[in-house]
């Protein structure tokens, strides 16, 4: 369904990914694994147009996405939850859900639905709904963050780091969540620094390393044979 | 005593007009980072559409209104063109391209109704008894109606549907796009707001002192002044900035000569940026 | 190496931003010649480490010394004239200069005798040490190229130049092959051993390839504290960093 193709990408005269391929099909959870700073999250970045691409391809449904802006991306079914989050920290909880509700082509009941599911699957966001984004905590605007995608109704979440900095418990949370998605046929792209959690969430992995990705297994072979991720995560 | 309750008022006045047009100014700016020197020209312009509507048809409102759709769409137009193909360049490219349609609206203006001042009369007459003056109407009035036209820009971004586009633009560009909001259209849209309450603000401030070519920059300036103090892109900021203000400058204006009295505003701007540069009426940020 | 007194001691050096510990008690000894590679998972506090000793950042508590010579809470000025040189993740060359230019200007800060009369060439010396640091970095084909026009590698390693040019005695790099192509990083790795000969180098890297390889000793950190110290080996054979960095 999304299908990069040896893409290329510079951050003015840095080159940052060297021919990047990788695949999610409709309704899989794929994780993209790697270091800091080996262009996981520039790889998401290209694919919301926020990064210069210079080489390759990026089709979505067949559609080649060059020269589609950042903000038709939503309309296709592409929804993002990027590394810092990013809430609308002076609009309220609502509002930062609107910024989804709102497109056209939704009636008021459909909206409703959708931010009950949403509700269901984050309480705390009901209670806070009239607070302002930024006063939620890391956790809480993580919640947020996801939620605000899931308004979009996407066929696919582009997914960066979204345990970062949270605790155990909210990781569980987390990890409910990637669940409840898959089993709503809601594909994922995963990109993760927390290994256990992506063996556990995704059917297939992708290792990254300086901006190419050196290694594409099932999530089962990898579960069974750890070296190759101790080799490109670890010390 | 009542120098300073007339003062007062009359602070209170001319804060409320340049509160409308620092706010299109200040919004301009925090959704876009336009410095849009023009600004007062679209003031100025909308002065001159208000003069002749109501030459023609004798109705205050109407001028107002047509004077606000006409200078709205002279944004558009402007900054579709001219701003639009400049996003993502050096700020001081900007700064010059508006710089030069100011140049440019104040000589069409010049071209066009001529250099004779025109009057825009009251559409409310008669005065009150102030102390020992004939207080105009017409001052409160617009008073009221500059809160009004605020007011309804509050509303309008705090419960209208495409407010919340707006202000999610104007806190993180990149994420509103990635939310679907289309932001070129948000920014078009919020220019010609800006600029609709320019115009009003132009015809609003009509009957005061008349409209000339050049009443737009006076009031440029002193935006530009407000908006800083209140906190760029910061629009309560700027509306308490600009009665704040405007009630020094009135207040100075018992003490000095009213020309003098200006000095007042710069004052004001030059302690802000030495202790207080984010804006006077910011909240500390955390 | 080992015996002689550190060249770079810290102890017990805590920085807090508000209620965030980024550094807490951090003790480090690094000895005069040494490479010494500090690593750790996001937000384990390396860049911090590296402004509290470059003086960007105040400690809260805990000392830093250098040299012997006390230099907590320093400002940057200062801390350069100490013998201290930095190269920073952004680049910060003069892309307007050219090569010889960027590193010139900065031997030159090295010499306090300026005579406003005296042309620039003629401080021989000043050029000389300026094209010995080109050498050292593998830009001596380049004096004249304007930096703006120098591959992404080349620039950085003319920001490592410019760093040498001050002549220090501690050169803290920070992420230098970021971003960088495999053959780059190669290059790069190359510069550091040659460079390294007279000279002691704090290096923070992503890249275990690049620090396994450089670095005599290894400082783990995580959550801002100390978690494991020792040679390449050791710590590669540590479970408990394994673990930090594979979240297991």
């Amino acid at each position: 369904m999304l299908v990069l193709e040896n893409l290329n990408a510079h951050y003015g005269k840095s080159h940052v990914l060297h021919g990047v391929s990788v695949e999610v099909r409709a309704g899989e959870v794929v994780g993209l694994l790697g270091r800091n700073g080996v262009g996981k999250t520039t790889t998401l970045k290209a694919i919301m147009g926020l990064v210069r691409r210079t080489g390759g391809r990026i089709t979505f449904e067949g559609r080649d996405l060059t020269g589609v802006p950042t903000h038709g991306l939503a309309a296709l079914g592409i929804a993002w939850v990027p590394e810092e989050r990013r809430i609308f920290r002076l609009l309220t909880v609502l509002e930062n859900l609107r910024t989804g509700l709102d497109r056209p082509g939704l009636d008021e009941r459909k909206r409703q639905e959708l931010l009950e599911k949403v509700y269901r699957h984050f309480p705390v966001l009901r209670e806070r709904r009239n607070q302002a984004g930024g006063t939620l905590s890391g956790g809480e605007q993580q919640m947020l963050a996801i939620a605000r995608a899931m308004m979009l109704e996407p066929k696919i979440i582009l997914l960066d780091e979204p345990t970062e900095g949270l605790m155990p418990r909210m990781v569980s949370q987390i990890r409910e969540i990637v669940h409840a998605l898959h089993r709503d046929g809601v594909a994922i792209l995963l990109v993760e620094q927390n290994v256990p959690l992506t063996l556990e969430a995704a059917e297939r992995l992708y290792i990254m390393e300086k901006g190419v990705v050196r290694h594409h297994a099932s999530a089962a072979a990898l579960r069974a044979d750890q070296r190759v991720i101790h080799e490109y995560l670890g010390v | 005593m009542d120098q300073i309750v007339i003062q007062t008022i009359n602070g209170l006045v001319n804060g409320m007009v340049l509160a409308v047009v620092a706010s299109g100014l200040t919004l301009i700016f925090g959704i876009m980072d336009i410095v849009n020197f023009a600004h007062g020209d679209l003031m100025m312009l909308g002065a001159f559409v208000g003069a002749t509507v109501l030459g023609i048809t004798g109705n205050f409102w109407l001028a107002l209104f047509v004077a606000a759709i006409v200078i709205a769409m002279l944004g558009v137009l402007l900054q579709v063109t001219t701003l639009r193909p400049l996003i993502g360049r050096d700020p001081l490219t900007t700064i010059l391209a508006t710089f030069g349609i100011s140049l440019v609206l104040q000589k069409y203006a010049l071209w066009q109704w001529g250099p004779t001042v025109r009057k825009i009369s009251e559409p409310v007459s008669g005065q009150f008894a102030l102390f020992h003056l004939q207080y105009p109407w017409y001052r409160v009035a617009t008073a009221i109606l500059a809160g009004l036209i605020i007011g309804g820009l509050w509303l309008f971004l705090k419960y209208g549907k495409y407010g919340i586009w707006i202000r999610a633009t104007t806190q993180d560009r990149v994420m509103a796009q990635a939310m679907g909001i289309p932001v070129p259209l948000v920014h078009t849209a919020v220019f010609a707001i800006g600029s609709a309450m320019a115009a009003a603000s132009g015809v609003l401030f009509g009957p005061f002192a008349g409209v000339t070519q050049t009443m737009g920059s006076d009031f440029t300036l002193r935006a530009f002044i407000v908006v800083v103090v209140g906190g760029m892109g910061n629009l309560g900021g700027s509306i308490l900035a600009a009665i704040f203000v405007s009630l020094i400058e009135a207040y100075a204006a018992l003490v000095v000569s009213p020309a003098q009295a200006v000095i007042v505003s710069f004052v004001v701007l030059v302690l802000t940026m030495l202790f207080r540069p984010t804006g006077l009426f910011v909240p500390t940020p955390k | 190496m080992t015996g002689d007194a550190p060249i770079l001691r810290t102890a017990q050096l805590t920085v807090r931003f508000g209620g965030l510990t980024a550094l807490n008690q951090v003790s480090l000894a690094v000895p005069p010649g040494e490479i010494r590679g500090i690593i750790g998972p996001n937000g384990a506090g390396k860049s911090t480490l590296f402004n509290c000793l470059t003086g960007v950042l105040k400690p809260a508590s805990g000392r830093i010394v250098f040299r012997g010579e006390d230099i907590t809470g320093l400002p940057p000025y200062a801390i350069s004239r100490k013998a201290i040189a930095r190269s920073y993740q952004i680049t910060n060359i003069l892309p307007g200069a050219t090569v010889l230019e960027n590193v010139r200007i900065a031997a030159q800060s090295r010499h306090h005798n300026w005579s406003l009369l005296r042309h620039y060439r003629a401080y021989t010396d000043v050029l000389d040490r300026a094209r010995a640091v080109l050498a050292d970095v593998g830009l001596a084909g380049k004096e004249d190229e304007l930096a703006a026009n120098l591959s992404h590698g080349e620039q950085r390693n003319l920001e490592i130049g410019i760093a040498l040019a001050t002549e220090p005695k501690l050169l803290c790099l920070d992420e230098p092959t970021a971003g960088m192509s495999v053959a780059e990083t190669h290059g790069t790795v190359e510069l550091v051993r040659r460079i390294a000969r007279n000279l002691t180098i704090l290096i923070v890297e992503h890249d275990m390839e690049v620090v396994m390889g450089l670095a005599h000793v290894i400082t783990v950190l995580n959550y801002g504290e100390v978690l494991a110290e020792g040679t390449p080996a050791v710590i590669q054979a540590n479970p408990r960093v394994q673990e930090v960095y594979l979240k297991t």
